[in-house]
Order: structure tokens, then sequence, then C-alpha cells
């Protein structure tokens, strides 16, 4: 525990970090990441773990998440996606699904969202996960693995937001949306990220779907410091 | 060879059966329904009974049946709800004879 820097961005999720009795901060608007790399660099004994929401990290914090994850920076990454930004009363968001209706988007949301476990897979994160709110025992179990890896680990959350998202569509309460979830989630552990959808109508696909080796950054600068310093 | 009146039946001498106890911050519960809801052994309930806040907490019905997995406390979105692990020792029922 003295080696845990919690750090959270701005949202709903952004009040994770009080909540810990740990280290921690509470960044700027989707700098969470970028905060994150500062103190694992500065001092690679830390273990930083960012908590934040989808809008914090894929809408405002998207580049700082693909190249924290293309220079394989050590830290845990935990999205909790519910699919609109919430805290700002509803928004659509970059993961809000096809014909989704927000407060901007009341005739269906026209963009294409973004998978999110896909996106990390793609950029590089040597651990990547996705759970509902639901699997609580299996969500524990992945952070667990995840805290005891080297490098760049993504952990996405779906998560119910029952008094926005949920309600514009006509989802019904938290209890309903957690239900749905039990129904449709399939667990399909190392599957394609590329194939593992969300669609609230027929499945969400569940599991840990990467679990890599990679040279880890602080690690090669450190190498790369020393070969300079006996030059 | 022993004779069936000279065999000790192997039985542990005391056997320690584990209870547990749910505790819940009633006033802390929002009445999502989350614990109730997801129990795998049925345990809790709605009460029947308003909290400080106007909402139905939950309600330990069978308690006996209670495994101690601890999801009601994992999902539970206010932390107000434990599970306790209450140990009692228990004397094993020794063989006929």
């Amino acid at each position: 525990m003295d080696r845990l820097v919690v750090i959270s961005g701005i949202g709903c999720t952004g009040r994770a970090s009080g909540y810990f009795a740990a280290d921690s901060y509470h960044t700027t608007h989707g700098r969470a990441i970028a905060f994150a790399s500062g103190v694992k660099v500065a001092n690679p004994d830390l273990k930083p773990v960012v908590i934040s929401g989808d809008g914090d990290l894929f809408a405002i914090g998207g580049n700082h998440f693909i190249h924290a994850a293309r220079r394989n920076v050590d830290m845990l990454v935990l999205c909790v996606n519910n699919f609109n930004y919430g805290m700002t009363g509803g928004q659509m968001g970059p993961t809000t699904p096809d014909s989704a209706i927000t407060v901007t988007s009341p005739d269906g949301n026209i963009e294409h969202p973004f998978n999110l476990v896909s996106v990390a897979a793609a950029s590089g994160a040597v651990f990547v996960a996705r759970w509902t709110a639901l699997h609580a025992r299996r969500l524990t179990k992945s952070i667990e693995k995840a805290l005891q890896k080297k490098g760049f680990k993504f952990i996405e959350v779906i998560s119910p937001c029952p008094t926005l998202y949920d309600r514009y569509n006509r989802y019904g309460s938290g209890l309903d949306v957690m239900k749905k979830y039990r129904e449709i989630s399939v667990i399909r552990n190392f599957t394609d990220p590329m194939k593992a959808e969300i669609d609230y109508r027929t499945r969400i696909v569940c599991g840990e779907f990467v679990d890599t080796e990679k040279p880890e950054f602080t690690d090669l600068l450190a190498q790369q410091s020393d070969r300079l310093q006996k030059r | 060879m022993l004779t069936r009146q000279e065999r000790t039946p192997i039985i542990p001498e005391e056997e320690q059966a584990t209870k547990y106890q749910i505790i819940v911050n009633e006033d802390w519960c929002k009445g999502c329904g989350f614990c109730y809801s997801f129990c795998p052994r049925e345990v809790l309930e709605k009460s029947t009974r308003f909290n400080s806040k106007g909402y139905y907490p939950p309600e330990a019905v069978n308690i006996d049946r209670c495994v101690g997995c601890g999801l009601c406390e994992a999902l539970c979105p206010d932390f107000a709800i434990h599970v306790e692990e209450k140990k009692a020792k228990i004397k094993a029922k020794k063989g006929d004879k």
C-alpha cells in the first residue's frame, strides 16, 4: 500500500481517489494518465492506478491513453464506462452506442462508438479485460492479477447510469440494468478484442482478452541512462 | 486385527461450524436492491420497514443459508452491508459406540 498511488480524473468516477487510504491525486480533466506517467517516471518504485471514466480517458484524454499504452508505461487503468458524459448532464460521448438517445442526440446517436478493449489492445496494452459492474468477484481477481504484472494494464468496467443514460433509453432502474447484464453478458476469455462487442440488445462480451509481456518503459529508460553514463 | 468393538470412529474431536452474520447500516442504504436480487443463496430480502431516508433496506431472513461469499458486500454501491464471520465451537457428534 505504501507504493500505491491512486489517480483519478474528472467525472462521475473522479471522486474515487478520495475513497482510498493511499496516496492519491485528483487531477485535471483528461490528464489522469499524463499525471500517472509522470509519477511512474519520477519514481519507478511506485505503482500508479488510474481510475476514471470513459469521457475522461477516451474523449479529452484519448491521446494520453494511446501513447501511454504505446510506451508501455507501468500503470493500471480502470475505465468505468457508462456510455455518456454523466456528470455534465448526459451528453453523448465517444462510447455512446449507435442510435442511443442522449441529451445531445435526442433522435439517436449517428456516430460510431469506440470499442475500448480493442483500442487498448491495438495501442499495445499488456493486459486487457472487460467486466460489468455485476462481475464484482471476477473484476477483483482481474485487478489482483493486473497489479502483479508490469506494463500498461487496462480494465474496462461496464457500469449502469440510472439517472441519465438508462433513463433516456428507457432501460429502467439500476437494478433492471444489472439484471439485464446478468442475462446478456457472456465470458469469452482470450477472444479477439475486435470481436468483443457491446450490444445492449444482444450481448456484452466480457473476459480477459490480452495477457502478454513486453519491456516496460521505465526499465528501458533506466537501462539507457546506465548505458549512456558508462560511455 | 481390531475387532469391531475395539475400533474408534474417525470423527474429529471438535468441529468448527462457521456461521455468518450480516450487518446492514440501514441509514446508508438507498434501496437499490442489488444485495437481495443477486444473493446466490437467497439469504436477503427486502424488509417491510423504512429507514430514515424512506427506503426499504435489506433484511437477512435466511441467515442460516449464508455461506459468506460476500457478493452483497461487493455489489453494494453505498458500503452499507457487511458480512462477518461468527465462529462458534460446536461439539461433534460421537458415533453410536
